[in-house]
């Protein structure tokens, strides 16, 4: 009880490992964002500078925003020492049963009629409702029933692929709504004004969080970054936010749809008018739903009770905590996003298709563990797995930019997995954490 | 050190005719022991012997067959972890019950974390009362932002005891506290022990070690086989009594 000595090698330690240690970056995290930096230039050398375009960046991120949003559900689930296989699936479902309800349930049987502007709300909430009551039946028959994970969600990846299949007769469903449609990327974006005053929240927000977050240390005594760190961070974050914004507002909208957009309106074009796409609703509800799971990882005691059951489900059940209806609300969560994915995936394509989100769930298990989520449980940050989707989608289509046939592609993508925890875990060895 | 013991009041725990069963096995047939306010009562015996078991039908952590719990002479009803815990009874483990991947104030408080008006966790304050607590028991630790993995034995045992000071157990279970600690550190829990006596915390201590159990407790209730073999005043015995009581289950006459 008396030998905590930890400060004593702390001089000792070379200047760089200094820096970061006073910025207080996560060196994990720096590590991603370098592969993901490199794996950009390689590619935009390799496309003649064709990868890191304002279009192509525009499309990258709204190819990422699926597997992205599932993937900072897999981090809870991973994390409590479970896996969830019927993600592809259950997306399926959700896309499926939305599809019907704008196309059928709603127009048809309620008599709405197509276009109704309460039509893609209620499908919505229809596709996040059914998602919810899927997945708490996941984690229900996992956390009472005490069926392992791997063999419930193998079971509902059979289940709900099919039920899909059932729902719509195995046809293809759409056009779907054009409300709904908005959420699926280059069809709904803010435009460049509601993009940079999106950008200025964001950073003000952020500014915010670092003030108010330092702020709480002094109250409490705490050690504090020095000044000139905050300002690093803060600045480094406020370049990030609004340099994307520009990347965004740049990829402009064909002077063709312009046109046909004023038309729309009665109007005619002005004379070398152009508009950006900027910001992407889909992008927009991605930060949303990553903010909201961030807070809840951290801030909340749902969050805290996930880690802690990973970290050790014994302690946690010594320490009052309802483990069992704990995993029903994670899996209840992940349907949730699966649906939320299902809305963007379908709307993507304007259509629910039968082999919609077909092999996602290992595209976003890979994500989380990519991201740093560890299989052994308690272990594993949103962000990263968000940043695992995009490294994923940059290498994926940047093979497809370069002309590597998709077969290959999924070899080299097979590798990088593998690759990425063997790193992983000679990092965690490093650094003894 | 059992003379200022007053035993005449109602007891602080009193558990009567306590029986779980596993398949076929007794592992606890009808037990009863008790302990009353300042006074830390061993419970010995072999490798399943049975203590653990009674321990944990007493936190809650394993549900009994029949049996009754009384806490300051009331009925209690202990079915979990949280039962106890309202209650006031709080547990050591023996395999130390913190998750490895949060820090030392995240464990202290798990289950029972402090919240802002908006229902958020309080890290901030939840850091700062784990350093005053900390500070008091171990004025030297200084790692409250590591994972408790990266802690010494003495380290995440003084995280289980401080958890159990902060929140004013009545009623402390330690199961084999100083099994994975040195000498130096058995020493400071044994001042700790004699601490918590002092403001009338009752302490059920599960311990192999005799010498230990003849420093630091009043009673010793010693079980055989799932059964009690007695409890006796630990000054009026020896240690081959004791001895003899664990390994052969023999009562000594004079025992009180």
């Amino acid at each position: 009880m008396s030998d905590s000595t930890d400060s004593v090698s702390e001089p000792t330690r070379s200047t760089k490992r200094n820096l970061l240690a006073t910025l207080e970056i996560d060196t994990r995290l720096l590590g991603m964002i370098g592969a993901f930096i490199v794996v950009c230039l390689v590619f935009n050398f390799l496309t003649d500078g064709r990868f890191l375009t304002p279009r192509n960046i525009f499309n990258l991120t709204i190819q990422t925003v699926s597997v992205a949003l599932m993937a900072t559900g897999m981090v809870f689930v991973i994390v409590t020492r479970n896996i969830d296989l019927s993600v592809g699936s259950l997306l399926a479902t959700c896309s499926a049963i939305m599809a019907m309800m704008q196309t059928v349930v709603l127009p048809d049987w309620m008599g709405l009629g197509l276009e109704h502007p309460l039509i893609a709300p209620m499908a919505i909430l229809t596709g996040i409702l059914a998602g919810a009551i899927i997945g708490a039946f996941h984690g229900w028959l996992i956390g009472y029933l005490t069926i392992p994970a791997f063999i419930v969600t193998l079971g509902g990846l059979f289940v709900w692929r099919n039920v899909a299949w059932h729902l719509t007769n195995g046809q293809t469903i759409g056009p779907l709504d054009s409300n709904f449609q908005l959420l699926g990327g280059i069809n709904g974006t803010l435009g460049e004004t509601w993009s940079w005053v999106f950008g200025a929240l964001a950073v003000i927000a952020t500014l915010y969080a670092l003030i108010a977050a330092r702020r709480s240390k002094v109250r409490h005594e705490f050690q504090v970054k020095p000044v000139w760190a905050e300002v690093v961070i803060g600045g480094i974050a406020t370049v990030a936010i609004l340099g994307f914004v520009a990347i965004l507002n740049a990829y402009e909208i064909p002077s063709r749809r312009l046109e046909r957009s004023f038309e729309d309106r009665g109007l005619t074009m002005p004379e070398g008018f152009t508009a950006g796409y900027g910001i992407p609703y889909s992008v927009v509800l991605l930060i949303v739903v990553a903010i909201i799971m961030i807070v809840l990882a951290r801030r909340t005691r749902l969050g805290r009770y996930i880690f802690a059951a990973g970290g050790n489900p014994e302690a946690a059940e010594l320490s009052g905590i309802r483990t069992r209806a704990l995993t029903v609300k994670v899996f209840m969560i992940m349907g949730i996003l699966c649906a939320i994915s299902a809305v963007v995936a379908s709307a993507r394509l304007t259509f629910h298709t039968n082999d919609i989100g077909t092999l996602d769930e290992l595209r976003v298990i890979a994500a989380a563990v990519i991201g740093g989520t560890a299989l052994s449980g308690g272990v594993g940050t949103i962000y990263g797995a968000i940043l695992g989707a995009l490294i994923m989608q940059s290498l994926q289509s940047g093979m497809a930019m370069v002309g590597v046939d998709a077969p290959y592609q999924n070899i080299v993508v097979g590798i990088v997995l593998v690759l990425a925890v063997y790193v992983d875990i000679l990092y965690r060895k490093r650094t003894g954490s | 050190m059992s003379s200022e013991i007053d035993r005449t009041g109602t007891p602080l725990v009193e558990m009567r005719n306590m029986r779980k069963a596993f398949g076929g096995i007794h592992a606890v047939d009808n037990v009863t022991i008790d302990l009353y306010p300042g006074e830390v009562v061993g419970v010995l015996g072999h490798n399943g012997a049975g203590k653990s078991v009674l321990m944990k039908m007493l936190s809650g952590a394993l549900p009994r067959d029949s049996g009754e719990i009384y806490v300051n002479g009331e009925k209690a009803e202990i079915n979990n972890p949280r039962d106890a815990r309202n209650y006031q009874i709080e547990t050591i483990y023996q395999y130390l019950a913190l998750a490895d991947n949060l820090d030392a104030a995240a464990n202290l408080f798990l289950g029972r974390e402090l919240t802002t008006p908006l229902g958020f966790v309080d890290d901030a304050k939840m850091e700062a009362e784990t350093r005053k607590i900390m500070g008091r028991l171990t004025p030297n630790f200084r790692r409250f932002n590591t994972p408790v993995a990266g802690l010494s034995g003495g380290q995440r045992q003084s995280v289980a005891i401080s958890r159990a000071v902060y929140f004013n157990a009545k009623i402390l279970i330690m199961d084999e506290p100083t099994a994975a600690l040195g000498v130096e550190e058995t020493r400071m829990v044994a001042e700790l022990i004699d601490e918590l006596k002092k403001r009338g915390i009752g302490i059920l201590l599960i311990d192999h070690d005799i010498h230990q159990v003849k420093a630091l407790c009043d009673r010793a209730s010693v079980m055989k086989n799932g059964k009690l073999v007695g409890t006796v005043e630990v000054d009026k015995v020896s240690e081959d009594d004791l001895l003899g009581m664990i390994i052969l289950g023999k009562k000594p006459e004079m025992a009180a």
